[in-house]
């Protein structure tokens, strides 16, 4: 779903805003999420997860999305899974080193980034990736950690 | 008592105040003098005297040496071992560290082993795909960026914890470093990712190769303007170069080393050349010449692949020391020698005649 990989990235900001409704749409679910019980809603969450950011950003499932401080390009597509920007080997034409076929991630994310509100969030250092939540959905545990959040609440 | 082959030891400086690491590296940076590294091509054999062998041609001509750690996703001698030896005799070393071969378990054992040996600067990279290499079939682990590998590091020295949280009981002294290449796209993101990396933690650059100077020109000013280039947010910048052999072997590194950007003006010259690694060398001074003049520039970092007997001749032709001979073994007290420097082959040979 390469195309669709970069139509998405040439309209990130539009992108930007339906997951700026989107959010706190989910948050506010929070107490149907809770009631069925968080465990017991993974499993279909992360099925339309799966589905709908894999048809669009080729998501990888790494459960913890930065999409949106990445131009709505998946830095999980970087060969090198790079979270931070992008390696010294761009090609001159900016393609990857690894895949001189694609595009570079890092490119696309910078460009993506470039028509977004809040483009400037490619410039905080991202955490390395927590490998136990690899496949999980990361709809939910943001959801569940801003319900915290705002209710100080125990889930 | 003392043993007659009582080795030298390597020895650390204190820590001045102000200073992360007890290293010649950063005292030279901060004293504003123009800092050359140099880069060490690791062997391909568990022999300690080759490393010296290798670590010996830059005596008095680099402030520092860098112990790649598998470059090119090529299998070498380990950079944590090539330091461990060097650090012996008292050379000063960047140990290279990069996130292709290992995870945050591994890497953070290996600044507290690499701290203890005596290396006082790590270089944070990501290092080549494993594409690139000898083992393609290797799995590329990338576990960590070089980004986060830096505010690892940062914060096992400052705060004297793993990236877990656990206590670190001694933490690494460490000056801490990263790569940046300006000479590849996105050119006008190069500079805002230079300073997330000062945020997470760089206090040195070694730049990629520079062949073109306006480029460099354009991305040291616009590092200027983010504010990196003094105050609190202060970066050294060392500026990549290194001597061609040939045109054709610009061709190549141009078609296969990522990330090497040659402008057709450099390999024109060189085919002009009758002897064009003459010219080759000659083009070295000349960018190092140009880079030493450019403002916010703190030194230059050497990378001659294969010509590292070169090094000295075009720092020497070039001036950019001024005079200044960089610390090596056996430069204030003979008997301190590198036991694998031709002057101390050369005193052991007369040694055993007589």
């Amino acid at each position: 779903m390469y195309k669709v990989r970069h139509w998405v990235v040439r309209h990130s900001r539009v992108f930007e805003s339906l997951y700026r409704c989107f959010e706190p749409l989910l948050v506010k679910l929070h107490p149907l999420w809770k009631r069925l019980g968080y465990a017991r809603v993974e499993a279909p969450m992360r099925a339309v997860e799966k589905g709908v950011k894999g048809l669009l950003f080729d998501c990888q499932m790494c459960g913890q999305c930065v999409l949106s401080s990445t131009g709505m390009a998946c830095p999980m597509n970087c060969p090198k899974t790079l979270r931070n920007g992008p390696c010294g080997g761009v090609r001159s034409d900016g393609h990857c080193e690894v895949k001189p076929e694609m595009k570079c991630v890092w490119v696309e994310a910078w460009a993506g980034s470039q028509n977004m509100r809040h483009g400037e969030r490619i410039h905080v250092v991202q955490q390395p990736v927590d490998y136990r939540l690899r496949g999980s959905s990361s709809w939910l545990s943001v959801v569940r950690e801003q319900a915290q959040r705002n209710n100080g609440d125990e889930q | 008592m003392r043993f007659d082959d009582e080795p030298v030891p390597g020895y650390s400086l204190p820590i001045l105040p102000g200073h992360v690491s007890p290293g010649r590296l950063e005292r030279v940076l901060r004293a504003g003098k123009f800092a050359i590294t140099a880069e060490l091509d690791p062997p391909d054999s568990a022999d300690p005297a080759e490393v010296l062998k290798r670590a010996a041609i830059f005596d008095g001509y680099v402030d520092a040496i860098n112990a790649t750690d598998g470059s090119g996703a090529n299998c070498h001698m380990s950079s944590v071992g090539v330091c461990s030896l060097l650090t012996r005799v008292g050379y000063a070393t960047i140990m290279q560290i990069s996130c292709r071969d290992r995870n945050r378990i591994a890497i953070q054992g290996e600044i507290l082993g690499a701290a203890a040996m005596g290396a006082c600067n790590i270089l944070c990279l990501t290092g080549d795909g494993v594409q690139a290499g000898d083992h393609p079939q290797a799995k590329p682990v990338f576990d960590l960026d070089s980004m986060s590998l830096l505010e690892i590091a940062r914060g096992m020295r400052d705060d004297c914890r793993f990236q877990s949280g656990r206590k670190i009981d001694m933490p690494p002294r460490v000056f801490l470093g990263a790569a940046e290449n300006p000479f590849v796209p996105p050119y006008d993101w190069r500079p805002h990712r230079l300073a997330k990396k000062v945020a997470a933690g760089a206090q040195f650059i070694q730049t990629q190769y520079c062949f073109d100077i306006d480029r460099l020109k354009q991305f040291m000013a616009k590092v200027g303007d983010l504010g990196l280039l003094e105050g609190p947010k202060r970066v050294h910048i060392l500026v990549g170069v290194g001597p061609l052999a040939s045109a054709k072997s610009a061709l190549w590194i141009r078609q296969n080393v990522p990330g090497v950007h040659i402008p057709d003006a450099v390999i024109e010259r060189l085919q002009g050349a009758s002897k064009q690694k003459e010219e080759g060398k000659r083009l070295c001074l000349d960018l190092l010449q140009e880079i030493r003049e450019i403002k916010g520039v703190s030194g230059a970092h050497i990378m001659a692949y294969r010509q590292e007997e070169s090094v000295a001749e075009i720092i020497q032709a070039s001036g950019v020391l001024e005079g200044r001979v960089p610390w090596y073994p056996g430069r204030d007290n003979p008997a301190q020698l590198n036991p694998e420097s031709p002057d101390a082959l050369g005193h052991s040979e007369q040694a055993l005649s007589d």
